[in-house]
């Protein structure tokens, strides 16, 4: 059964469509990657996915129901995590913040939270900077904070957009080699520029210009050389 | 200066100087992280319309101050909702006419002369009781709800993004801020005055900011420094005979001053 399911879904912002016709079908333990320009309506498909942007034609459903219903079934790392870098918050508190609001004590935080927001720091192997101020971390530890985050409601879907936009090559590598971790026990949607290393995680592949082109990855070409190139010619291809 | 401890008007001052001076380094915090110091600066200024119709209609000022301050941020809460990309046209629109209409009022009131210059720059030695029983309940009303909603504050604050997305109603949360700054910038009228109040709404914030790791951490050590600020600020303005409002900013500003080139030199 397909836990995301998008069917004929349109948006628009104003008179200006950004999503045309989007039919898509997200497995469980699939590693899905979007790629596709600037202003293609990557991010604004993640937010219809999220139930932050209203659908105003087609339909999309998670886990058989309206978006808006799992918000703590799906786990969100936004685009842009270097904003706001002054702000005086700790990283275990930047974690928490991704717990839902039940069984929340009557002032500040429970045991229990406290505990669960650690063990989400420890998968993403960033424990030992709970109490460091999450400006003075780099990029990449930044990242998985925010991963962490996104841990927190132990979600079944974890979606990322760009996420390591502005991470160095190592930092990069290792976000990858922890999200194909977790992908052993969640779905991963990931939104990214970096298409050579997605093809090496990601078993589905769509391309976003307004419109939507699959491509489905085979062990074949998964272990074959593969150039962007090719991949680009050959979702072009199938989109005409 | 120690004789000068048993007027009562200067104990009034100088419980008003810290209760005010708790209340801002509070409030100050979520204004600036929250980037909304601009905002600030335009209830201050569109409360002197208040302050100009509490005299003509003959109710007490903090009242009156306090209704409209809470009036124009709650205006400028929809216009953040609605129309985001136009705000400093708008609040520059209310900071202006605020203004306008607190001068024209106090000038048609007949009889009674108010000194504009004592709400422009404050007169912390003319606190009353009421006034002061006005200062503490806002500041425990402030902590009160700090201590209720810190952490969903603080999740609006940082990332009101996904706050939204864990189910937190971040208009009401900004819309609560916006209410709290107003009746903060009021008291702080009271002690600095309107002119002023952004600097002590920011000046120990921002020296705050640079030592704290925890936004809570930030509130308290912002409230500490403006305690000291406020409190060696009344001694200046005691000892040389000048005005206390202004003496509270010069101090701050200099300790920044200091602060920053300690830093520097640190660093080097």
């Amino acid at each position: 059964m397909s836990i995301i399911k998008i069917e004929n879904l349109s948006f628009a912002y104003d008179r200006q469509k950004i999503l045309e016709d989007i039919n898509l079908s997200v497995e469980d333990k699939d590693f899905l990657a979007i790629i596709g320009p600037n202003g293609g309506g990557k991010s604004t498909l993640l937010k219809l996915i999220l139930g932050i942007n209203p659908v105003q034609k087609g339909s999309i459903e998670t886990f058989g129901t309206k978006p808006q219903k799992n918000l703590s079934k799906i786990g969100y790392v936004p685009q842009n995590t270097n904003v706001n870098t002054d702000f005086p918050i700790k990283v275990i508190e930047v974690v928490m913040m991704g717990h839902i609001g039940t069984k929340r004590p009557l002032f500040g935080y429970a045991k229990e939270e406290i505990m669960c927001a650690m063990g989400a720091l420890s998968q993403v192997g960033m424990e030992k900077f709970a109490n460091n101020k999450i400006g003075d971390l780099s990029g990449g530890q930044r990242q998985r904070v925010m991963i962490a985050r996104a841990l927190c409601a132990h979600p079944q879907i974890l979606i990322l957009d760009e996420p390591t936009s502005s991470i160095d090559v190592d930092g990069q590598k290792q976000i990858y080699e922890l999200l194909e971790l977790l992908n052993k026990t969640i779905t991963i949607i990931v939104v990214s520029h970096d298409i050579s290393v997605i093809l090496e995680f990601a078993n589905k592949v769509v391309h976003i210009n307004k419109r939507l082109t699959q491509h489905m990855i085979t062990k074949k070409e998964k272990s074959s050389h593969f150039c962007e190139v090719e991949l680009f010619n050959k979702l072009k291809g199938n989109s005409c | 200066m120690l004789e000068a401890l048993s007027y009562e008007f200067v104990q009034n001052a100088l419980i008003a100087g810290l209760l005010v001076s708790l209340a801002s380094g509070i409030i100050g915090s979520l204004i600036v992280v929250n980037r909304m110091v601009f905002l600030a600066g335009g209830i201050a200024h569109t409360a002197y319309g208040g302050i100009g119709m509490a005299v003509f209609f003959g109710f007490p000022i903090f009242l009156g101050a306090s209704l409209f301050a809470v009036v124009a941020a709650l205006i400028i809460a929809f216009i953040t909702f609605h129309h985001r990309n136009r705000m400093d046209t708008f609040i520059g629109l209310m900071w202006a006419v605020g203004m306008a209409l607190g001068v024209v009022l106090i000038d048609l009131t007949p009889g009674y002369n108010v000194d504009l210059m004592s709400y422009l720059f404050g007169s912390i030695l003319a606190v009353s009781h009421e006034d002061l029983y006005y200062m503490g309940t806002l500041l425990g009303i402030i902590i009160f709800i700090m201590l209720f909603w810190y952490r969903d504050i603080l999740a609006v604050s940082y990332d009101s993004e996904y706050a939204t997305l864990r189910g937190i109603n971040v208009k009401f949360f900004y819309t609560l801020i916006l209410i709290l700054s107003a009746l903060t910038v009021v008291v702080a009228i009271k002690v600095v005055g309107l002119i002023l109040v952004i600097a002590l709404l920011t000046i120990p914030v921002y020296i705050a900011e640079k030592l704290s790791n925890t936004l809570y951490m930030m509130m308290i050590l912002s409230g500490v420094f403006s305690s000291l600020f406020t409190l060696c600020g009344l001694w200046f303005s005691y000892s040389f005979d000048i005005a206390s409002g202004a003496s509270i900013i010069l101090i701050s500003a200099l300790s920044l001053f200091l602060f920053l080139l300690i830093n520097k030199l640190r660093l080097v």
